[in-house]
């Protein structure tokens, strides 16, 4: 195929990284049932390969930007699992110090510049960076990742016409999971095509299936030139679904049986699985393999995240600001 | 004659550091080629050019978003908010992510950036265009809070807040600027003024009064009056609420006995509230008299110049409030 993107190598290693998500997920998942983990946990599972697709199309300069749903955007960008997972167990060598959890995880090595417990904020704050990028000169893009509920919040709009405006190397990827919290989208907006938005700022945008790894990579490639080029923003827009509930503990019983048996068929990884059989011979003992290996690498993580330390009360009033100010003035 | 008006010291402390380091930058509505509603960055658009100087659409909160995301990369960015008044749609912005993003971090991000936000009344522009709402971001963490009420001020504060490694919010009380439109003043060479270190304006030893603002202006004429009068008042202003200076606070009342807070914005809920909760406690012994907090009425900010008058808090106001807690001290 003309279009193929990636090496035979490549493209097993795009299936790894969608299962080590998944895999991830549901680990967490049940770590949070068994009350090892606090606090809330949006998984992505299903939405797996627009974050692989993304992330495989950066380069070390490009910068992101996360949502409440981002567990698979940061394990995507390269994040370490084990301090993932500390910092879903709320020790102090999690990626926040334990002072985030899942909802603010950042990475600031990997420039995944953090999840967000805002709704669409992450957009300003990629649209900001994309704005310095632009200023130093840099050869670097910023992305950010949201949600088809977070296209209509202010936030989306006032930074999509200032980027299209001002020309800045920035990606907006919308994955339109079909629900934004548990409202369907026919039912919080009248376009179908959040892509069509695009239009109305004067920037370019593509509705691509964000089931499909190798096209989701394609789309984010040509963006991603486009905006090195000095052709300003994109709007991606990638249709896909969320396989569970807006989070965990949420049974989604709001979303018809049809709809859910629909999409489970269409599964990101099942589905390149048997592609990746067809067209290169990858067998079911290669696909098991190659479950145990992600599935060791977890294990290990979650247990070296189980030993590290918690948090010393004394800590919570440091990183408020750089300079902490001693006594009086701040209390 | 030295002509050094306060809104030469803000603009005279942004074009020094952006001269100084080309990470500083403005962006704000009508800040470019116009020289801003107020004229506080006029000239700076021709002297430093499209990449320091950012024009933005009406969009507040892509403006202060774009600030914070600019800032996460090691920008210095200065964002104005024309009126503080529409600082309301960029609260989450300024709330929930510039103020949290360090602690959420675990001190991995900070957010370098200044939200300039003009405030108070400026005589009859009513209720969306006067507001002081200043105590609103002294409530959150990791927000530090800088209220000017002198030209000097006004530029060393700003040099500081420009260098702070963290977001600052910096409010300008639109008639301090001294005119509008007239030429700019001379370059007066000030310091940076550390953040938390309040300054005596005038001493006294009846009473302190807390002031920033412009209301430190009405402060001083009230004490010039009450003086006549034979009651000695301190004049005292913070510059900052946070950090706030409470040891040079503390070392006031200790001298005068009496506190007396006034400001511009609503008396409830009011950051006179906070400093007299703190001296109530903390300088219980050496206070002679109830602590008395000056402030507006609890009403939005009129129109009709009468009813305006009437809301804010004048000089007339703070005369009277002080000379009641002396005498009633004094008939004991």
């Amino acid at each position: 195929m003309a279009s193929e993107p990636w090496t035979p190598d490549q493209r097993i290693d795009a299936l790894r990284r969608m299962m080590l998500i998944r895999r991830f997920e549901e680990k967490a998942a049940r770590l949070r049932a068994r009350g090892f983990i606090p606090g809330f946990l949006h998984p992505c599972i299903g939405q797996e390969a627009v974050a692989v697709g993304v992330c495989s199309a950066l380069g070390p300069n490009d910068v992101l930007t996360s949502t409440h749903r981002g567990h698979g955007h940061m394990l995507a960008r390269g994040a370490d699992p084990a301090r993932m997972y500390a910092e879903l167990y709320a020790r102090t060598t999690g990626y926040n110090r334990g002072k985030g959890g899942s909802l603010h995880m950042i990475d600031v090595d990997l420039g995944f510049l953090g999840a967000n417990g805002i709704v669409g904020a992450g957009i300003p704050l990629a649209t900001g960076a994309a704005l310095q990028l632009k200023r130093k000169g840099s050869d670097g893009v910023a992305v950010s990742f949201f949600g088809d509920g977070a296209t209509n919040q202010g936030a989306f709009h006032e930074s999509l016409n200032l980027a299209a405006l001002w020309k800045l190397p920035v990606l907006f990827v919308c994955e339109n999971n079909l629900y934004g919290e548990f409202t369907r989208q026919d039912r919080h907006q009248a376009i179908t095509d959040i892509a069509d938005r695009a239009a109305a700022y004067g920037m370019v945008g593509t509705v691509v299936d964000g089931n499909d790894v190798e096209a989701v990579h394609l789309a984010t490639r040509e963006a991603v030139a486009r905006a090195r080029n000095g052709e300003g923003p994109t709007l991606i827009e990638a249709k896909t679904y969320r396989h569970r509930g807006h989070f965990e503990g949420d049974m989604a019983r709001y979303r018809p049986e049809e709809e859910v048996a629909h999409w489970m068929e269409r599964d990101p990884i099942t589905t390149y699985a048997s592609r990746l059989a067809d067209e290169i011979g990858f067998t079911d003992a290669d696909l098991e393999a190659l479950q145990e290996s992600v599935e060791e690498q977890l294990d290990a993580a979650a247990a070296w995240a189980e030993r590290q330390p918690h948090p010393d009360p004394s800590d919570s009033t440091t990183d408020v600001f750089v300079d902490d100010f001693a006594g009086v003035a701040l209390r | 004659m030295t002509r050094f008006t306060y809104a030469d010291g803000i603009r005279q402390a942004m074009a020094e550091e952006m001269e100084r380091d080309p990470d500083v930058f403005l962006l704000g509505e009508d800040i470019g080629p116009s020289g801003g509603v107020f004229g506080v960055t006029k000239g700076l658009w021709e002297r430093f050019g499209e990449n320091q100087i950012w024009d933005t659409p009406i969009s507040e909160e892509a403006v202060v978003g774009a600030a914070v995301g600019a800032a996460l990369l090691g920008a210095k960015p200065i964002a104005e908010i024309m009126f503080g008044d529409f600082v309301t749609l960029a609260m989450d912005m300024l709330v929930n992510q510039a103020a949290k993003l360090r602690y959420m971090s675990g001190g991995k991000l900070s957010v370098p950036m200044v939200v300039r936000i003009v405030t108070g009344t400026g005589g009859a522009t009513s209720a969306q265009h006067s507001q002081s709402l200043e105590a609103w971001f002294t409530h959150v963490p990791g927000l530090k809070v800088v209220a000017p009420g002198t030209p000097t001020d006004a530029k060393g504060l700003m040099l500081t807040a420009i260098r702070d490694p963290d977001p600052v919010v910096y409010f300008e009380h639109k008639l301090l600027y001294g005119g509008r439109g007239g030429p700019a003043g001379d370059v007066v060479p000030v310091d940076p003024i550390p953040f938390g270190e309040g300054r005596v304006h005038r001493k006294g030893t009846d009473v302190t009064m807390v002031s920033y603002l412009r209301t430190l202006q009405h402060s001083l004429e009230a004490a010039e009056r009450l003086a006549e009068e034979g009651i000695s008042c301190e004049v005292w202003d913070p510059r900052t609420l946070v950090p706030f200076d409470y040891e040079g606070l503390a070392a006031s009342i200790r001298r005068t006995g009496r506190l007396v807070i006034a400001h511009e914005a609503p008396v409830r809920g009011g950051f006179g509230a906070e400093i007299a909760a703190w001296a109530a406690r903390e300088c219980f012994g050496d206070l002679k008299a109830p602590v008395v907090r000056i402030g507006a009425q609890n009403a939005p900010i009129p129109y009709a110049p009468e009813l305006e008058n009437t809301v804010l808090p004048g000089v007339d106001r703070i005369v009277a409030e002080v000379r009641q807690i002396v005498d009633d001290g004094r008939s004991d």
